[in-house]
């Protein structure tokens, strides 16, 4: 059936005015241009959410949630999910989905946690949970783009395969880490001024992953291959390399993101990252990705983990059901949708 | 041919096959350096296959390419426009949620490194070339996605010129612009020839082929069936013929010999949108068809669709049979006997990935059910009268809309109203990207269904069609009405000057 019309129908004196789109700044090439520093509505929307689930956490529990050490503690646990996040932006942006992040998580943090791995100390810990996180990413990639597999099913088969491959190599029992410096990095000592290394880690995967997706040749291509694949294609971009790339990162960041979780569980285990691939779907929807491809913010993406984890550390020091929380997280992803209905329809 | 040089572009038996569809059956087609060189052809002749075959786009099945006397395969976009070959397509290919300087240097951005993007040179570069368009309104920074319909063509053409190119494929490139916009155009592409720009060219319209063209190429089905006419000297009515394989008389079809005097079928009253247009009050009679003059922009397509109740108006009111329709609904307006064959068709009416006849059936399911099942034997019949009376074409029922070519697919939306049938038809743009030969068919049609009692409201941006079909003319300028007369007083200057008075640059 015919819909209402694209609202993008005016032109001319009638709206050439020169409103605040008008983007006669220096830097920033685009729609996404500064908004790291110049925040716009959906992302001003969303530090409120932060803001306020700050006061209700300083009202319940004034002592424990402003203390310096609870603080840290939320990044932390924002940081392995986080950095998961970052890739699953791009893979969103780009018009697909990598249901197979948790599984990923948890193959490459029991991989790297074997006996055998560990006799490589920390250079083999980390380098093995990177490569198969890569590895896993490889493989979703060739089959989306080469085997013309749909997203959704390809990374559907990965996430049940490779859940099932750490429950064969840990069969159900916990790795423990026994290198000291894997261990030492979790470690109040490791701190640089107050700030955990993970939480460096973290931020540092959200800069390059800012900068990567606004500012550089594969930033750009990711979107158009998600807003248009077709007009992608005859720009002569190559779609199919393209979306490879794509799901290689997103199983990198799943290989970091195991190494994090290594660190800071002390061991690897099967049960690791479960149903990360709802966090960081939901985290990045309501931060402003379109679940449809075509628009990506990593800001967004970033406020929207911080606010889950905000969430799930308020319930834990309320001593509150998982139950409850759960259907508060439920709530928050549909009001953050509709709020963000709202102000994406004013052009 | 011994004295001339050797032409830029040589094509050679080009053959292209689609499921079920031969779509190139052997083409040839020889373009020199400077020339204008206008392919020709009905909806469905290959036209379009063919460029997206030059442009790397389409792998042919057979066939050679010579381009300055080198054989090439062009085995993708890239390879194109490596040599030089940039296409403007028939359907946008623009990404609506990146920049205009985004999309107009998409796949070739100028970086640093080798992938960090310059951005501020990417938009100086793209506001030059709007520049050198006559655009300099349309802001590099803008997206895609807010642009008009107009705007977005002129993106697709910087894009175009952003390569460095000697040979520019543009595929119906009017269609969507405004008479000054078109003479601008042709403007643009003297510039390019004068440079020694090959340019090749679609239309429809064939009175802009003798102002622009060198040599013309005639396809029908899938064949060249003349190559290298002088654009200039060819008779009009031989070039139809070629298209067509036969006379078309490219004449409006006869008017009722005084206009019918019932009720109003549709009245409109005091219709606004802010910012859209101004208070509008119309009607229309059964039998009726009022055309709606306007340059894009001028607020044509806002009505209707405000008429329609795809958008809400924000005062005034719709009547059908003097019945007020509840505002900003569609259904209703749809129960009351309303059918809109909206501009974008690709955006707003069709299902591009079913077949024809869900797409025709569509709006008339109910009377093909009981009870909730469908009966498919009656809805294809249905489906299937309705598209040979506009010889739709390929005549395969069940073939993707997604595979028509661009006039085929407009006929596909007539075709839903025409099986619908609906007691007032709103047509927006009906003849966009329509050839010849089913123009004069669809002008019968639409007269046909106002013999039998239907009103007609409609939008274009062609004059003379307006003139020739309508009864009664409303010129639009700016979102207001500012003169109303029954056709036959008016003619084209007329309209054009009231079109134009006072309007911007642009
Ligand atoms: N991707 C496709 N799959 C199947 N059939 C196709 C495809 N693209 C085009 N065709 C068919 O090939 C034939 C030629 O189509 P084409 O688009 O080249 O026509 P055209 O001359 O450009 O027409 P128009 O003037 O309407 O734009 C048509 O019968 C069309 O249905
Ligand atoms: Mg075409």
């Amino acid at each position: 059936m015919t819909q209402p019309a694209t609202p993008a129908k005016q032109e001319g004196p009638l709206l050439d005015g020169g409103g605040p789109r008008k983007s006669t700044s220096g830097d920033g090439a685009g729609p996404w241009s500064g908004r790291l520093f110049r925040p716009d509505v959906r992302t001003l929307s969303l530090i409120g959410v932060l803001v306020a689930l700050a006061l209700i956490g300083g009202v319940t529990k004034p002592d424990e949630f402003l203390a310096t050490s609870n603080v840290q503690l939320i990044l932390t646990q924002a940081s392995v999910i986080g950095v998961v996040t970052v890739g699953m932006t791009f893979v969103i942006t780009s018009g697909g989905i990598d249901l197979s992040v948790g599984a990923i998580v948890a193959l490459a943090s029991v991989w790297a946690t074997t006996v055998a791995t560990q006799e490589y100390g920390f250079a083999g810990i980390l380098f093995t949970a990177v490569i198969v996180g890569v590895g896993c990413g490889l493989v979703n990639g060739l089959l989306i783009a080469y085997g013309g597999m749909v997203p959704f099913i390809a990374t559907l088969a990965m996430l049940a395969s490779a859940r099932g491959l750490a429950l064969q190599i840990t069969e159900g029992k916990t790795q423990m880490v026994s290198i000291p410096s894997v261990l030492d990095l979790g470690e109040r000592d490791a701190y640089l001024f107050g700030i955990p290394p993970l939480v460096l880690v973290f931020a540092a995967v959200t800069v390059i992953g800012w900068l990567v997706l606004n500012r550089t040749t594969f930033g750009r291509r990711t979107v158009a291959v998600g807003g248009n694949a077709e007009a992608a294609r005859l720009a002569g971009i190559d779609v199919r390399r393209q979306r490879l790339y794509l799901y290689l990162l997103s199983g990198l960041c799943c290989g970091i993101a195991a190494f994090l979780l290594i660190v800071l569980a002390g061991s690897g285990q099967n049960t690791n990252g479960n149903l990360y691939e709802l966090d960081a779907i939901a985290a990045a929807i309501i931060g402003g990705t379109l679940l449809s491809g075509g628009r990506g913010t990593i800001t967004g993406s970033v406020l929207g983990v911080l606010i889950f984890t905000t969430i799930t550390n308020i319930f834990a020091l309320n001593n509150l059901e998982s139950a409850t929380q759960q259907i508060a997280k439920g709530a928050i992803i549909v009001a953050a949708v509709l709020v963000q209905r709202r102000t994406s329809h004013t052009p | 041919m011994a004295p001339e040089p050797p032409p830029l572009l040589t094509m050679d038996g080009i053959t292209k096959s689609f499921p079920g569809v031969r779509a190139l059956d052997g083409v040839d087609l020889e373009v020199r350096a400077g020339e204008v060189h206008c392919l020709l052809g009905q909806n469905g002749a290959g036209k379009s296959t063919l460029i997206k075959v030059l442009a790397g786009a389409h792998q042919p099945d057979g066939g050679a390419i010579t381009w300055r006397g080198e054989h090439v395969t062009l085995k993708s976009p890239i390879a194109a426009m490596r040599l030089g070959i940039a296409t403007i397509y028939q359907e946008l290919d623009l990404v609506e949620g990146l920049s205009v300087a985004e999309n107009v240097y998409l796949g070739h951005e100028p970086t640093t490194a080798g992938f960090v993007v310059r951005g501020r040179d990417a938009r100086t570069a793209a506001a030059a070339l709007l520049r050198r368009l006559g655009h300099t309104e349309i802001d590099p920074a803008r997206l895609v996605g807010e642009l008009s319909a107009a705007q977005q063509q002129i993106v697709s053409m910087a894009r175009a010129l952003s390569h460095d190119v000697r040979l520019i494929v543009m595929d119906e490139p009017s269609a969507a612009l405004d008479p000054d916009e078109v003479a601008n155009l042709f403007r643009i592409v003297a510039d390019l020839t004068a440079e020694g720009v090959a340019v090749v060219y679609i239309s429809h319209r064939l009175e802009e082929i003798r102002r622009i063209g060198d040599r013309v190429t005639v396809l029908k089905d899938g064949r060249a069936v003349a190559s290298g006419l002088p654009a200039e000297s060819t008779p009009t009515r031989e070039v139809v013929a070629l298209m067509t394989g036969r006379d078309v008389e490219y004449v409006f079809p006869e008017r009722p010999a005084q206009l019918p005097l019932a009720e109003p079928l549709l009245t409109v009253r005091g219709l606004t949108r802010r910012g859209e247009f101004a208070p509008v009050d119309l009607e229309v009679r059964p039998g009726e068809i009022v055309g709606l003059a306007g340059l894009v922009g001028s607020g044509r397509s806002e009505i209707l669709e405000t008429v329609y109740g795809a958008r809400k108006a924000e005062a005034g009111q719709v009547l059908v049979d003097g019945r007020p329709l509840k505002p900003g609904s569609v259904r209703a307006a749809v129960r009351a006997g309303l059918g809109l064959a909206p501009e974008e068709r690709k955006a707003q009416a069709l299902l591009m990935l079913e077949s024809i006849t869900r797409n025709v059936s569509v709006s008339s399911m109910s009377r093909f059910s009981h009870g909730g099942w469908l009966d498919r034997g009656a809805e294809f019949k249905a489906a299937r009268r309705a598209t040979r009376e506009l010889s739709l074409k390929p005549d395969l029922p069940s073939a993707p809309v997604r595979t028509l070519s661009g006039g085929n697919q407009q006929k596909a939306v007539l075709a839903r109203w025409l099986l619908r049938g609906c007691r007032v038809l709103l047509l927006d743009e009906p003849t966009r990207g329509v050839d010849v030969g089913a123009r004069a068919e669809l002008y019968a049609v639409i007269r046909r269904l106002a013999d039998d009692g239907l009103g007609v409201l409609l939008v274009s941006s062609e004059v003379p069609e307006v003139l020739g079909l309508a009864d009664r003319v409303l010129v639009l300028r700016e979102g207001h009405v500012v003169h109303t007369a029954p056709a036959r007083e008016l003619d084209e200057h007329r309209v054009l000057d009231l079109v134009m008075e006072g309007s911007p640059a642009s």
